[in-house]
């Protein structure tokens, strides 16, 4: 290893494109929030993001090879911390997700998404086969299965989910076959399917969850409930049209008509007040945060770099894809947040520590 | 550090070009998604957007009140609270209804009931489930406003009638608006909106109701209200004043008391009704709100028909009274002429038939020619002039002088009556008109009816010399019409004398009716209400019992005053029964008459305190200041009352 890199090295549009989204995204909370009981939650936002730069910058120093030599010990940890969180965890919410740290209570399973990253960018990187035998990939999902059924006994069905992309990236860019893709996929619809038939589900997920997926089915069914905040959030984008209704001016937004406007919901409290003018910033932002990461993957030094690169991708295009299309009514409300604008200390800090890590691989892609 | 990863740099650029290419899809197909709803169905979530941020509260508008003569207040509303289901979210309801149920004390079915006969109403148009909040209800809003987001309450303003069901058939009531009213009104009516169901409420309910405002605020995501966007007050209704006088009324209606019947009072100079009254009389105030089934079944189905306005649609046999038609036929056409004489043994045959007069068994009238025929009322006088005259004459100067004929009054649902004649018998009857019949119709038997009110028209009419003013209740009302029958000079003169003589000379079947220093005229009536074959066969039942009438007036040419009226199943004769109620309409008239002359009771005095105790003390409290602006909009009279 060679001298740190300069600044110079850091990508700077990425951190442009980066702030930018968190721009708006300060701005929306501030919108959906200043006259309400929750006044002041912008700042707090701020103050995450001020928290998160500073562990970006930190993790970008250590040389990811260093972390991707902890895999073993940190998948220990992440598992640890997930069976603690469910023996002592905190309840909020009807789920048990959180414990305190430093006085904020932080969710574990944030944290170890960024683990399962780490730990699927060293396994595949071992891999060297060009193609992807069963095999490895069994055990990739093993890997990722074990956490995976710990979150879910949360009960967060939405982190859960986000496991599910980076194992599928990590295995498509190791090589993944098409016969294993083709039976993998196979399996994936089934198991959505019976997610969707009630005779299925109804063994395999929680009520809170029938419910949602019903709702999201027949929205109509259901006044209150998520069916509601799914119609709600579709009247508040649509309302929007093409200019917005202004900044502050949403009546869906201000009247509190928008379920967590300020969190899960803040890209249908951003598209009333800033239309389809303002979706079309807002999305090509993400667009280009994500063209940004696969260029840095395409440019990583190594493959174990560009796994873990594209895991970030894989997860925050997830939140992305996952977020907005249920603001939009064409996916059910799963809780997911959407990623350096919703509201939230424990998915901001996330982000940007998964920034750092590519931001890692880019410092050193001509180090040797 | 191990160096598991040393010359591992075989990046497998192509697949991750694709996962640029999937990025990029992916962003497309969102803004795709938003695209159709911001662009493509905006307007749609817009107005949907509109109608969860506003809310339509209606402001209903107070009814116009009801004023006497003097302007003292005969019907005016009281403040009350009505219960609205905001509808604007069907799915809401619907979760919320067995709530509402349960909150409120109203049946789940009831509800849905109330839902589906207003499913045509537009969805922002809130509907009344409640009229009548009580202090829970109010209490179960206020409490629930945010966990059922459905409720809501306005301030009505319910009609208040004076107690007792004084003036009651006149006045009608309101009630909620049939669906057949609202088809017909041009949407003007809504489901839950009150409007007049029978009398002067129905008759001028275009006037009395006025147009109802609308309140639109702003509502958070837990109904409540933040802002308000516009309102459009309401237009209350238009005042009416009435001809009636609340003093007049007072007294009849006293002295008619309990006993059913009917008084009518007018001015015959102007057509103005002074005085209306009907019994037994219902407490419209019972219907104020809404009436349960139950009640207006039994109010249907009481024998003694409450709700049955009986001086406009009670027709009956007006008896004797009608002896002043066949007076006037007789004089007019000068058959026979009138210095003829009948002799009156008590009772008279004809065709082989024993015709009674009413002396029968008691005493005879000998020989009687007009004048004498009308002050005792003998029977077989009319018999023999009605049976020279023939039912031709009979039906052709009944019919001019009104009967048969609705006199136009003011209130909905008159009855006719009924003039026979040989037409009338052949069209509905299908047989010829026996000769006998006529006999019988010449006394004001048989198949002839009439109303109070046509009897006092009738009789106004004769005594103002032919001249007859439609009755109405509306005070100073322009363009009275008025219906020309010209009676010759000594035709008037003759039966007016002879009314005269039936209060004041002897012999006179009214002498009881007499006041002193009053020209108290009239004719009194007794008539069998139904043939005495169907008596016997009914058994002899006080409900059979005759009929007693009496229609006096003042003074005995050109009056001021006609006062007609009916007293039912009474069993006594006519002047006996009837006779009282007519002298004390009259003199409380007159009583009225010179104290104002004297300048000692003005519309103004007649409050707490002053002569008229306890018409004061029923209305006067009740009396706030009448502004000037409603004085405005009064009704089509334009008068403005002596305050």
């Amino acid at each position: 290893m060679k001298d740190a890199p300069g600044t110079r090295d850091y990508d700077w549009w990425l951190l442009v494109i980066l702030a930018t989204i968190c721009a708006l995204g300060v701005i929306e909370i501030y919108s959906a929030t200043h006259g309400s009981a929750l006044a002041g939650m912008h700042m707090k936002q701020l103050r995450w993001l001020v928290v998160g730069t500073i562990l970006m910058l930190v993790l970008s120093r250590v040389d990811y090879h260093i972390i991707l030599d902890q895999a073993l010990i940190l998948y220990l940890i992440g598992l640890v911390a997930l069976v603690a969180v469910l023996l002592v965890g905190h309840t909020r919410f009807g789920a048990k997700r959180w414990i305190p740290v430093f006085g904020e209570f932080l969710q574990v399973s944030e944290l170890v998404k960024l683990i399962i990253i780490i730990v699927l960018a060293r396994f595949f990187a071992e891999v060297r086969t060009d193609e992807l035998s069963l095999q490895d990939l069994i055990k990739a999902g093993l890997i990722v299965g074990l956490p995976l059924g710990l979150i879910l006994k949360q009960p967060d069905l939405g982190t859960a989910l986000v496991l599910v992309p980076m194992l599928v990236v990590g295995a498509y860019l190791a090589g993944l076959q098409w016969q294993h893709a083709a039976i993998f996929s196979l399996a994936g619809i089934l198991l959505v399917g019976s997610v969707f038939y009630p005779p299925v589900s109804r063994h395999i997920l929680k009520p809170y969850q029938r419910d949602r997926i019903t709702s999201f089915l027949h929205p109509e069914d259901d006044a209150k409930g998520s069916g509601y905040q799914l119609l709600q959030s579709k009247i508040a984008v649509g309302s929007g049209g093409f200019w917005g209704k202004g900044f502050g001016n949403g009546s869906q937004n201000q009247l509190g008509y928008i379920p967590v406007r300020y969190s899960d919901f803040i890209m249908s409290a951003w598209a009333e007040e800033q239309g389809f003018k303002g979706v079309l910033l807002a999305l090509g932002l993400y667009m280009a945060l994500l063209l940004r990461l696969v260029q840095n993957a395409q440019r990583a030094k190594d493959r174990a770099g560009m796994f873990l690169v594209m895991g970030v991708a894989a997860a925050l295009g997830f939140h992305v894809l996952v977020n907005v299309a249920m603001v939009i009514g064409a996916m059910p409300v799963t809780g997911i947040p959407l990623p350096l604008m919703s509201y939230g200390g424990s998915a901001t800090l996330f982000v940007f520590l998964a920034i750092g890590l590519v931001m890692n691989v880019r410092l050193r892609r001509f180090v040797n | 550090m191990s160096y598991w990863f040393r010359n591992d740099n075989r990046l497998p650029q192509g697949r991750l070009a694709i996962a640029s290419y999937l990025i990029v899809g992916m962003i497309g197909l969102l803004i795709l998604g938003f695209w159709k709803l911001q662009v493509i169905d905006s307007d749609r979530y817009t107005s949907l957007a509109e109608r969860n941020r506003v809310r339509s509260i209606p402001i209903i508008a107070p009814r116009g009140r009801m004023l006497d003569r003097d302007g003292r207040v005969l019907v005016d509303n009281r403040p009350s609270f009505s219960v609205l289901l905001l509808r604007d979210d069907p799915a809401l309801v619907d979760k919320y209804l067995p709530a509402v149920a349960d909150g409120l004390g109203i049946s789940l079915d009831d509800l849905k009931d109330q839902l589906s006969s207003t499913k045509n109403l537009a969805k922002f148009q809130p509907i009344i489930i409640k009229p009548e909040a009580s202090e829970a209800d109010i209490a179960f809003i206020e409490s629930h406003r945010s966990d059922v987001p459905v409720l809501e309450m306005i301030n009505v303003s319910r009609r208040r009638y004076l107690p007792g069901g004084f003036m009651a058939h006149a006045e009608g009531y309101v009630g909620e608006v049939s669906e057949q009213q609202i088809e017909a009104s041009n949407s003007k009516l809504r489901p839950g909106d009150f409007a007049g169901k029978s009398g002067l409420e129905r008759q001028y309910n275009d006037l009395l109701m006025g147009t109802d405002g609308m309140r639109r605020v702003i509502v958070n995501s837990v109904g409540k209200e933040v802002g308000r966007l516009s309102t459009q007050e309401a237009i209350p209704g238009k005042q009416i004043q009435l001809s009636i006088d609340y003093d007049l009324q007072q007294v009849a209606e006293q002295s008619l008391g309990a006993r059913p019947g009917a008084v009518v009072a007018l001015d015959p100079g102007t057509g103005e009704v002074l005085a209306i009254v009907s019994h037994p009389a219902p407490d419209p105030n019972d219907f104020a709100v809404r009436v349960s089934n139950e009640e207006w079944a039994q109010l249907n189905d009481d024998p003694l028909r409450p709700l049955f306005n009986r001086a406009i649609q009670a027709q009956l046999a007006p008896g004797s009274v009608f002896k002043i038609v066949t007076a006037t036929a007789m004089l007019e056409d000068k058959v026979p002429p009138e210095n003829f004489t009948a002799f009156c043994p008590g009772y008279a045959t004809f065709y082989g038939r024993q015709f009674k007069c009413w002396v029968y068994g008691k005493s005879s009238h000998g020989v009687v020619n007009l004048h004498k025929a009308i002050l005792e009322s003998c029977d077989v006088f009319f018999y023999n002039v009605g049976m020279r005259l023939g039912i031709d004459r009979l039906s052709y100067y009944g019919s001019k002088l009104g009967i048969g004929h609705k006199t136009g009054i003011d209130l909905p649902s008159e009855e006719a009556g009924l003039m026979p004649s040989e037409e009338w018998v052949e069209r509905v009857q299908h047989r010829k008109w026996y000769a006998g019949e006529t006999i019988s119709v010449s006394t004001g038997q048989g198949a002839v009816t009439t109303t109070p009110l046509q009897l006092a028209r009738m009789i106004s009419g004769i005594a103002m010399g032919g001249v007859f003013k439609q009755p109405h209740l509306l005070k100073d009302a322009p363009n009275v019409a008025e219906e020309r029958f010209d009676l010759s000079e000594p035709t008037v003169e003759k039966i007016t004398d002879a009314m005269y003589g039936v209060v004041n000379e002897d012999g006179g079947t009214a002498r009881n009716v007499r006041l002193p220093g009053i020209e108290v005229s009239g004719k009194s009536g007794t008539a069998q209400v139904i043939g005495y074959a169907t008596r016997n066969r009914m058994g002899k039942q006080k409900k059979f019992e005759d009929n007693a009438w009496f229609v006096g007036y003042a003074p005995r040419r050109n009056p001021e005053i006609v006062v007609s009226v009916l007293v039912q199943e009474s069993g006594k004769h006519g002047g006996e029964t009837a006779g009282p109620v007519v002298r004390d309409v009259i003199k409380a008239y007159y009583d009225k008459k010179a104290k104002k002359t004297e300048g000692q009771v003005t519309a103004e005095s007649a409050k707490p305190g002053s002569g008229n105790a306890r018409a004061a003390a029923l209305v006067a409290p009740r009396v706030p200041a009448i502004k000037e602006d409603e004085t405005a909009g009064r009704a089509p009279a334009e008068n403005r009352n002596e305050r």
